[in-house]
């Protein structure tokens, strides 16, 4: 019955897919990647990566959703002034993706069985970090230097969005709420938050021993920081305000300092001090939550578009 | 008949309750005439299905807090599934009054 | 019966998830915008709903705080979805912003 339901599955996926990319209609495109998103999430789950799949539809279904929707509410009527693409132009990027999916599918078809693993000893050594979770374990003492770097590489990401902003809006704050505000909203946006921020504190917490972690706890937050402020309940801050910038660069911040910290009282760059590593991991999850809460956010809400406040 | 048992049975019963309603709105889809009563017929049945099949599963799940957070999802989905309807059936008006 | 019970929850999983794709597959080939992001509230209630049982087929505990996010962004998606069509949202530019 599982593998008639992962057949399934599988087939659906390929399905809504080639849908997202037959389909001509932006709008019509965007919904499809979202329901695509989403089922994507379940695949994952069947997969025993639930860590994976519950940051696809935290990112894939939510986040990167309202992202694609607002950019193109913003870019509708606007005119669209580049020509279409020709015939030999489209014929140049169909051979290039179906060149891709071959070498993915060849790669595929040759792995070894079988297949190399580094999970032995990532297991063998979850002891020494104290934490239960290895994926998390991974994340923050294995390959932290990777994880350190995807912050950093998420505040370049929001830095470069707002310097689409005009100069004389430099430090000012992004407009988020739409020019009427449906009712419904704002009853949601008062009811859901509460739900969601203990969702995402939830999240927060269990990734130390159980599958959970910042990226996810941040996009759950962010999504709750926007729909209040997609409502009209609270302004969105300058982009300039002290607030949100302390935020943003709290967690990579903290992250640095600790490995820093680590030729002094450990081995050296990203060590933990043994016996100290959890409670040393979960305040950096701690403060890297909320700098990905702000930096989605922020990024989601786009450049500044009013003068700032002063 | 043991307590296991009947657990068991509540499940199936319940759960073969909840996957019907989940067809019925699959067909309310496809049969109704017009957008509105598509939206009605998702949002109603699909929930309560999902309400069923949570009930169901409640004597399957290990702890209390296991059961809770079983609940929690039916919750969130009231919450939100009665939220998301009515904007996208304003949407829908919209598009219906302004093409 | 207790060997049975995986059997029919993943059977009941399987049979949403194949009824939840024939309405996405209609919902999908919509002409109308509002009617095509019913299939993300769809997903909301049928994936949970898949999400839940095959958690209680295969004794996969996080499936439950999947199931919780996945009603919690299919609304947000709809959300957003329904301030996007609005055609004036708070995103559009400034005059001056224009080439």
């Amino acid at each position: 019955m599982m593998a008639l339901l992962d057949l399934s599955l599988a087939a659906l996926l390929l399905l809504l897919a080639l849908g997202v990319v037959a389909e001509r209609q932006e709008r019509g495109a965007i919904i499809a990647f979202l329901a695509f998103g989403l089922m994507l999430g379940l695949a994952w789950l069947r997969l025993a990566a639930p860590d994976v799949a519950l940051t696809e539809i935290a990112i894939g279904g939510g986040v990167t959703g309202i992202l694609l929707l607002r950019a193109e509410a913003a870019l509708r009527g606007r005119g669209k002034t580049e020509e279409p693409l020709r015939r030999t132009g489209r014929l140049a990027v169909a051979v290039a993706c179906a060149m891709i999916s071959a070498g993915l599918g060849y790669a595929v078809l040759r792995f070894a069985t079988p297949a190399p693993t580094l999970a032995p000893a990532a297991a063998e050594a979850l002891p020494a970090t104290e934490l239960g979770n290895p994926v998390t374990a991974v994340l923050l003492a294995y390959r932290a230097l990777d994880t350190l770097l995807e912050k950093v590489v998420v505040l370049l990401a929001l830095i470069g969005v707002w310097s689409l902003a005009p100069d004389g809006l430099w430090g000012g704050a992004p407009v988020v709420k739409p020019a009427a505000v449906p009712a419904p909203l704002a009853w949601l946006a008062r009811v859901l938050p509460p739900f969601g921020v203990v969702i995402g504190i939830y999240m927060f917490w269990v990734g130390a021993d159980a599958p959970g972690g910042t990226f996810q706890a941040g996009t759950v937050l962010a999504a709750m920081w926007l729909l209040v402020t997609m409502a009209g309940l609270y302004p969105a801050p300058d982009t300039g305000a002290r607030l949100p910038r302390l935020l943003l660069a709290g967690g990579p911040v903290l992250f640095l300092g600790i490995a820093f910290l680590g030729f002094v009282f450990a081995e050296g760059f990203l060590a933990y001090p043994e016996g100290l590593a959890k409670p040393l991991i979960v305040a950096i999850e701690a403060a890297l939550t909320l700098s990905v809460a702000a930096a989605l956010a922020l990024l989601v809400a786009g450049p500044a578009r009013k003068a700032p406040a002063r | 008949m043991s307590m296991g048992l009947l657990a068991d049975i509540a499940t199936i019963v319940l759960v073969s309750a909840g996957a019907l309603l989940f067809l019925a709105g699959a067909l309310g889809l496809l049969r109704f005439p017009d957008s509105l009563s598509r939206l009605h017929a998702i949002s109603k049945a699909d929930n309560l299905g999902l309400g069923l099949i949570v009930l169901g599963l409640m004597p399957q799940a290990g702890s209390i807090a296991g059961g809770l957070k079983l609940v929690c999802v039916w919750l969130l989905a009231q919450l939100s599934a009665a939220t998301a309807s009515q904007l996208l059936a304003r949407a829908l008006q919209r598009d219906r009054t302004r093409p | 019966m207790a060997d049975a019970l995986p059997a029919v929850l993943s059977g009941a999983a399987l049979f949403i998830l194949v009824v939840t794709a024939i309405a996405l597959w209609r919902v999908l080939r919509s002409g109308i915008a509002a009617e095509r992001m019913m299939a993300v509230q769809l997903l909301g209630t049928g994936g949970a709903a898949v999400l839940l049982l095959i958690g209680a087929a295969t004794a996969a505990a996080a499936a439950s705080d999947v199931a919780l996010l996945l009603t919690l962004f299919a609304a947000f998606s709809c959300v957003a979805f329904a301030l996007g069509s609005d055609g004036e949202g708070g995103d559009r530019a400034s005059p001056e912003d224009r080439p």
